[in-house]
């Protein structure tokens, strides 16, 4: 089994957006970094799956700059086997990251090529389901839960309101949301493992892309609320207040 | 003529609520190019709804009908629209389950971007631009979108329907050969039956103040009130166990924006309001008057849950009887 | 949740200690932080109210490596450096001085002495099943009556003709009830000869062993505090720690646990900033934050500075200790310091915090009742005082 793993190095979910000099993307100063959270979804699959299976090799695959190389080292932390950093800067349009990824993982024989389903700073939802499209494979996005058996892959997506079941042949991709499993810490000797493990820098450069960022804001504050009152009773004051005056009931 | 294309949902054969809001979006858009909207709906059969396009805006439906299109086909799907999408100035998507699938799909085939959870659009010198909320809504991006095609999809709950009187004229659109490598086998009801909450016109959620799983009833109970109700959680109760995934609300759950949110025993935790602030309205039900969740409500209630939600439930009762 | 830890805990960094740290060693911290804010942070409130040790956590704590950790990975350990072995316990404590505690005695009072006096046989059989946690180990040193003077203890091991014989009772032991395994120090000649000091390992199931958990802390509650009897408990000759003796073994012992707990007790100190900072900017009153008035700005400026100084304090011991220059004076200092800046910094919190920091939901009262057992074990306050003035001066006072 040789399953690839794309991993995106984001800010810390916590961070406190500031808009940076140029008005188009963030104040990167004091921002902590860390692996895509849904990414770390498809590192516990790839390693899961590797253990299940017995043998095989996990990569992961990373676009961005120096400082993601720590980022793919926590995958290696992790259990990944090896890691792969193309560098290069990124881009608004996730088809240009798709097809810088996908040049690198075509031909790799892989088996599974792993995504988290988005990325939780600029929320695309894209970028794996294109490189499926762009190598030809079948895509099995938003999986919560996952299952690989005989040439085959299985696996659920939440939809409104119910679950879709999905059904491939290998190989596939499969972008994963919360629910498919749950990714272990790395332990402190896999730390210090992961060091030892090999990590390829390869240069990229990206297309123009069609979409363009011409600027980023805050949302605005919304107005301060009221109290309506304290206790039960102040609950027949909110329902009359909900029907007149926000008209929402 | 410019014309935008709205691809719309069906499941069931009953056309989908967000699919007007698809073409509602799409008609904004049209008539600020001067361009016409077509809808494009993907069925095995006959589509109940589709004759309300035309009044969201519609002014052709384009039916691709197949024997594979009962449930979603993704590879069917993106090859029709595909097969037709690069004649379009810009296609329209939902960011829902279907959307988030398919738009990349459609943008892929086309070489072009796609603009996800799209929540104002517009044009500008000739090119479609769009703002959409990034970093779990703490920051709105805009973009210019300048591929010959605009691949977007549009947060549902976001653009209101109205009544542009267009004629929505059904015409069969073409389903291309193409190979099916991924299959929809089958639609699963969710282990806790209800309404989702990304799509809930009101959305009722709790938090570790519920004191354990059971007391969940009493959201259930004022959901059922309400009306299309769903009821949504914290990560705290997720990750104790006390609901199921797809019910949290939050950065790393699903982001809502009901008409109404209602948040009760929910302290308001920076991940939790990331996913809920731009709820129309909100409501908090909380015993710590300082609570952070207070600083975003509408409307706060100070006390207990277990005394306040019950009267809650039957006030809005009593009103929506009258 | 508290209005305190609305948002996730990151550490406290005023002067980019951070860039003095390797790759490695920020990983480690930032794992054990994650562990930590995932697992002990949820239920550290009621397991302090309630009064028992989470022993759900163990299996974790041992999965990820923490026990032990500077020890050799021959015998299954991490093999960190001693900066991210203190990182470690930093993180530990940031959540409750009871978990550290657990560690330390683990780590650094049974594998160590083990690693340090046992034989090659013993390290292979024990160091491994106490890393997994499959043993659980305790440390007997302190007796009722022999606290800060040890040299005096009264146990004593009897050597019989087939192994030896232990009799004495041992007071204050982490762990004591829970043990599976206890390393006890007795004296194995006359009752005033400390060089005949020697350590043994004493598995807790012996006949004669008995370990009681001594009831009524208001302190370090989320821990197992025990007293242990021995009573004519029979053990082999290759019960005892081969390379130990005189009081010299015990003592060098309690240096790695007082260097754990010169990391820990700071971490204790940054979660009761932590918390203090957020609630002086969330708590409202007189229509303004309480962070936005003097006499707040003073406290936490004071919390921050001390804070500070305590972390490259530890840093460079850690340092030193990896060059092998530390000694246990340099250990001392930076014992009495870091429990005393971090009693004052809980206290000082903690009434900041208002009514709401006297409530188990908020940390820092936690930590300022857990701070007065640390400040008081391991060597009080004062008895560091006594060995910095001996250091300093070449005259014993105590």
């Amino acid at each position: 089994m040789k399953i690839a793993v794309c991993l995106k190095r984001v800010p810390d979910t916590t961070t406190k957006i500031v808009v940076g000099a140029g008005g188009k993307s963030i104040d990167e100063a004091g921002v902590k970094f860390v692996p895509n959270p849904y990414d770390e979804y498809a590192v516990e699959a790839a390693i899961a799956l590797k253990e299940k299976a017995g043998a095989g090799e996990t990569v992961v695959v990373s676009l961005g700059g120096d400082a993601a190389q720590e980022t793919i080292r926590t995958a290696l932390a992790m259990g990944i086997d090896r890691g792969v950093l193309l560098k290069g800067d990124g881009s608004a349009d996730g088809l240009e990251v798709a097809r810088v990824l996908a040049a690198e993982l075509n031909g790799g024989g892989y088996d599974l090529i792993l995504f988290g389903k988005m990325a939780v700073d600029d929320y695309h939802h894209a970028v794996g389901v294109m490189v499926g499209e762009i190598l030809g494979l079948p895509v099995l996005s938003s999986v919560s839960a996952l299952r690989v058996e005989g040439g085959t892959v299985g696996g659920e997506r939440e939809i409104e309101g119910g679950v879709e079941v999905l059904a491939a042949a290998l190989p596939a991709v499969v972008t994963t949301d919360k629910g498919v499993n749950t990714p272990r810490l790395p332990s402190l000797k896999g730390i210090m493992a992961a060091k030892k493990k090999p990590l390829e820098v390869k240069p990229v450069s990206l297309g123009a892309g069609t979409m363009v960022v011409t600027g980023l804001s805050l949302p605005p504050e919304r107005q301060a609320g009221r109290i309506v009152g304290e206790g039960p009773d102040a609950a027949a004051v909110l329902a009359q207040l909900l029907r007149t005056e926000a008209k929402v009931i | 003529m410019a014309a935008i294309l709205a691809v719309t949902e069906q499941r069931g054969g009953s056309l989908r609520k967000v699919s007007l809001e698809v073409v509602a979006a799409a008609r904004q858009l049209a008539d600020a190019m001067g361009a016409t909207v077509d809808a494009v709906v993907c069925s095995s059969g006959p589509v109940e709804g589709v004759a309300a396009l035309g009044n969201a805006g519609a002014d052709q439906v384009r039916h691709a009908s197949h024997e594979t299109f009962t449930l979603y086909n993704p590879d069917g799907f993106a090859a029709t629209i595909a097969s037709v999408g690069g004649g379009y100035a810009a296609i329209v998507f939902a960011a829902t389950a279907m959307g988030r699938d398919l738009a990349p799909r459609v943008a892929a085939k086309l070489g072009v971007g796609c603009a996800t959870d799209v929540t104002g659009l517009g044009t500008e010198g000739g090119a479609v631009v769009v703002t959409r909320p990034v970093y779990a809504g703490k920051a709105i991006q805009q973009v210019r979108l300048t591929g010959a095609t605009a691949v977007l999809s549009i947060r549902p709950n976001t653009f209101a329907t109205g009544s542009a009187a267009k004629a929505g004229t059904l015409q069969p659109l073409a389903v291309p050969a193409f190979t099916a490598r991924v299959t929809v086998t089958a639609v699963k009801a969710p282990a806790q039956a209800s309404l989702d909450v990304t799509e809930a016109p009101i959305v009722v959620s709790g938090g570790r103040g519920l004191r354990e799983p059971a007391n969940f009833k009493l959201l259930e109970d004022l959901a059922a009130a309400l009306g299309n109700a769903a009821v949504g959680a914290s990560r705290a109760v997720v990750d104790a166990g006390w609901r199921e995934h797809g019910a949290q609300v939050g950065q790393t759950g699903k982001t809502v924006a009901p008409s109404l949110y209602v948040a009760v025993g929910i302290s308001g935790a920076i991940q939790h309001l990331a996913g809920m602030r731009t709820s129309k309205v909100i409501v908090a039900i909380n015993k710590d008057k300082d609570a952070p969740i207070f600083k975003v409500a509408d409307y706060g209630i100070v006390g207990d849950l277990f005394e306040v939600v019950p009267r809650l439930t039957a006030e809005v009762t009593k009103l929506r009887a009258e | 949740m508290s209005v305190a830890s609305a948002a996730s805990y990151a550490g406290v960094d005023f002067y980019q200690v951070d860039s003095l740290l390797t790759e490695e060693e920020r990983a480690i911290r930032d794992t054990v932080r994650t562990w930590v804010e995932e697992n002990l942070i949820p239920v550290i409130g009621d397991a302090y109210v309630t009064g028992k040790f989470p022993k759900q956590l163990i299996p974790g704590l041992a999965e990820l490596g923490v026990l032990g950790a500077n020890l050799p990975e021959e015998y299954g350990c991490a093999g960190l450096g001693n900066v991210a072995y203190g990182l470690i316990m930093q993180e530990l404590e940031r959540g409750d001085s009871g978990i550290r505690s657990f560690a330390s005695v683990q780590g650094g009072l049974v594998m160590y002495p083990i690693y340090a006096f046992g034989s090659e046989e013993q390290k292979k059989y024990w160091l491994p099943r106490l890393a997994k946690a499959e043993e659980i180990g305790c440390f007997g040193l302190t007796e009722p009556d022999f606290g800060s003077n040890p040299g005096g203890m009264i146990t004593t091991a009897r050597e019989t003709k087939d192994g030896w014989v232990l009799n004495g009772t041992k007071m204050w032991i982490t762990n004591g009830s829970q043990a599976t395994v206890a390393v006890v120090w007795a004296k194995t000649g006359a009752v005033d000869d400390q060089k005949s000091i020697r350590g043994f390992i004493v598995p807790t199931n012996s006949k004669g062993f008995t370990g009681k958990d001594q009831k009524g802390k208001l302190s370090l509650r989320a821990s197992d505090t025990s007293e242990l009897h021995l009573e004519d408990v029979h053990l082999p000759k290759d019960a005892l720690l081969p390379k130990s003796g005189g009081l010299k073994s015990p003592l060098m012992c309690l240096t790695q646990a007082r260097y754990g707990i010169s990391w820990g007790t700071l971490g204790a100190a940054m979660a009761c900033y932590d918390e203090a900072v957020r609630y002086s900017k969330n708590r409202v009153m007189f229509g303004k934050p309480i962070g936005a008035t003097q006499i707040q700005q003073v406290r936490l400026a004071d919390m921050l500075t001390e804070i500070t100084k305590a972390q490259l304090l530890v840093l460079q011991l850690g340092r030193m200790k990896d060059a092998g220059t530390m000694t246990p004076q340099h250990v001392s200092l930076a014992k009495r310091n870091n429990c005393n800046i971090a009693c004052d910094i809980a206290r000082e919190a903690r009434r900041l915090l208002g009514a709401n920091g006297i409530l188990a939901e908020y940390h820092s009262m936690r930590h300022m009742a857990n701070l007065e057992s640390v400040y008081t074990y391991e060597g009080t306050h004062d008895m560091h005082s006594l060995i910095l003035g001996q250091d300093i001066t070449g005259f014993g006072a105590f």
